[in-house]
C-alpha cells in the first residue's frame, strides 16, 4: 500500500535553515546538510527546501547547496526558490533534485507550469499554494511573495480556482500551505484541505499547523491528503519522526517504518 | 568498473551519487563504443518514452546494449525502455525484457503513482537478496510493465505491476533505488554483486 508521506520542510536563508512564525521573524535553526541527513536517517519520506528570499529578491536560489544535498541524502527532495523558467528548473534538476516547486512565478506567468510539464514531465512539477482564509468574506485567497512580510500580497485568485487551473496546466503535485495555521502548531486546516482534496486528482500535500502526532493522523484520515509537511515541530524536536511513524502505524495510517 | 549510460536525460547525478555513497565510482559514458569495456552498466531515465527511445536509437545505443553480455540494469524509464513495447508514445522498446509497458490503471487513486510502496518478491534472484516483506521503495511513474515470467518483485497500485524484472543479463527496477534509503542501497549492492 502507498504510504502517506511525512515531509520536513527546511526554509533556507543565507545557507542556513531558518524558521519563522506565520512566515515572519526568521530565526536560525541549523546547518542545511546536517539537518537534511538527520531527518532522512530518522525516516522522513521526502524533504522540501525553500530558499525563502529568492523569489522576493527576484533571483534563482543558490545551486551549491542543492548539489551537496543530493550527494548526502538517499531520499527524494524538492527544491523551491525563484525558479521562473525552464532554464532555471534544468539547473536545479541537474544538481540532483527530484522535483522543483514553484509558487509566485507561477502566479505571475501560469504558462510556466505547462512549460515545465512539457520539458521535464509531470512528476517533477510541484506547485506551492499559499492560501489565506479571509474571515470577513469566508473566502480562501491565494497570496504571493509570502517569504517576506513586506512583499506578501493578495493575488487575483481564489484558492479553489487556482488549484483547478494549475492542475489543468500540468502540475504533478500541490502543496497547500494554509497561512492562518502556519507556525502556530494548532493542527492542520482540515476543513480547507478536505474542500481542496475534492478538487485535486494529483497528490495533495498539507502544510501549516502541525503541532502534535494526532494532527498528522487527523489530516491523513479526515482530509485524505497524500503527504503532510511540517517544519517547526521537527526543528524544535517537539515531534521525533520515528515516534510519529509508529503512532501513525498504530492508528492504521499506511506509513513507512524504518528499522 | 560500472558505467552510467548518459543519453542526455536528467537524473544522472542522483544515480552517480548513490553509487558513490556505496564506495563505488561509476563512470558516465556518452559513447556506445565505450560500453563493452565495463563490467556492469546502468541505464537511467526520466521523461517521455518517445524522446528517450529516439535518443537511444539515434546515438547508437540500441546495438551496443543488445550486444552487451554483462549485467545491465534500467531504472524507472530506463527499465521500461528495455521492454518489448511502450504504450507511452506507442513505440517499440529494446526488447531485452519480455512484455509490454502500459498505462497504470489507478482507478480512484491519485496519479502519478508517487511515493513509498511495499514490494513483494515473487522470484528468487541475486537482485532480491535480503529484501524483506515490509521493505518499501520510492516510485514515481504512470506507466508500468505487466507482471509476467520476468517479474522478480511486484507492487500493487490500482493493479499489480512489475517492480523488479530480470532476464539473462538484463534487469530493471521501476522505482528509484538511488532514492530509496537503506532498502535502495541494499538493492544497488545486490546489483554490484550479481554475476551473470
Amino acid at each position: 500500500m502507498l504510504s502517506k508521506r511525512i515531509i520536513p520542510c527546511l526554509d533556507v536563508k543565507d545557507g542556513q535553515v531558518v524558521k519563522g512564525v506565520k512566515f515572519k521573524q526568521h530565526e536560525v535553526v541549523g546547518d542545511i546538510i546536517e539537518l537534511a541527513k538527520l531527518y532522512s536517517e530518522h525516516g522522513a519520506d521526502e524533504l522540501v527546501f525553500y530558499e525563502i528570499s529568492a523569489s522576493v529578491e527576484k533571483r534563482l536560489l543558490d545551486l551549491n547547496w542543492v548539489r551537496d544535498i543530493a550527494r548526502n541524502i538517499d531520499i527524494p527532495f524538492c527544491v523551491a526558490g525563484g525558479i521562473k523558467s525552464v532554464e532555471d528548473a534544468a539547473k536545479v534538476l541537474e544538481q540532483g533534485a527530484d522535483k522543483i516547486s514553484i509558487n509566485s512565478p507561477a502566479i505571475a506567468r501560469p504558462e510556466l507550469i505547462k512549460e515545465l510539464h512539457d520539458e521535464f514531465g509531470k512528476q517533477c512539477v510541484v506547485v506551492g499554494v499559499d492560501s489565506f482564509y479571509d474571515e470577513q468574506t469566508g473566502e480562501y485567497l491565494v497570496y504571493q511573495f509570502t517569504g517576506d512580510p513586506n512583499a506578501a500580497s493578495q493575488t487575483r485568485y481564489k484558492t479553489q480556482e487556482w488549484i483547478s487551473k494549475v492542475q489543468a496546466l500540468g502540475a504533478g503535485e500541490i502543496v497547500l500551505n494554509c497561512m492562518n495555521q502556519d507556525g502556530v502548531r494548532k493542527g492542520y486546516d482540515i476543513k480547507q484541505l478536505k474542500e481542496m482534496r475534492a478538487l485535486c486528482d494529483i497528490p495533495l500535500i498539507a502544510s501549516g499547523g502541525a503541532g502534535k502526532v494526532e494532527d498528522f493522523s487527523e489530516v491523513f484520515t479526515d482530509a485524505n491528503v497524500d503527504g503532510a509537511l511540517a517544519a517547526s515541530v521537527f526543528h524544535k524536536q517537539v515531534i521525533q519522526i520515528p515516534t510519529l511513524k509508529q503512532y501513525l502505524a498504530n492508528n492504521k495510517v499506511a506509513t513507512r517504518l524504518c528499522s | 568498473m560500472i558505467a552510467i549510460i548518459n543519453t542526455g536525460c536528467a537524473n544522472i547525478n542522483s544515480v552517480r551519487f548513490a553509487f558513490e555513497r556505496l564506495g563505488v565510482t561509476p563512470e558516465i559514458i556518452s559513447n556506445p563504443e565505450q560500453l563493452k569495456g565495463f563490467d556492469r552498466a546502468i541505464l537511467p531515465g526520466v521523461g517521455h518514452a518517445n524522446v528517450a527511445m529516439k535518443r537511444l536509437v539515434d546515438q547508437g545505443w540500441k546495438e551496443a546494449i543488445a550486444q552487451y553480455e554483462k549485467p545491465l540494469m534500467g531504472i524507472c524509464l530506463g527499465m521500461q525502455l528495455l521492454c518489448d513495447y511502450s504504450e507511452e508514445g506507442q513505440i517499440n522498446g529494446l526488447g531485452m525484457i519480455n512484455g509490454p509497458v502500459t498505462q497504470l490503471r489507478t482507478g480512484d487513486l491519485t496519479s502519478p503513482h508517487m511515493g513509498w510502496n511495499t514490494i513483494q518478491i515473487v522470484g528468487q534472484h541475486p537482485l532480491t537478496r535480503n529484501i524483506d516483506l515490509n521493505d518499501q521503495v520510492y516510485f514515481v511513474h504512470s506507466f508500468a510493465h505487466a507482471v509476467n515470467e520476468t517479474t522478480l518483485a511486484q507492487c500493487i497500485y490500482g493493479q499489480p505491476f512489475s517492480a523488479i524484472v530480470a532476464k539473462d543479463n538484463y534487469a530493471g527496477m521501476q522505482f528509484h533505488p538511488e532514492k530509496s534509503a537503506k532498502v535502495g542501497a541494499k538493492l544497488l549492492n545486490n546489483f554490484m554483486q550479481w554475476q551473470v
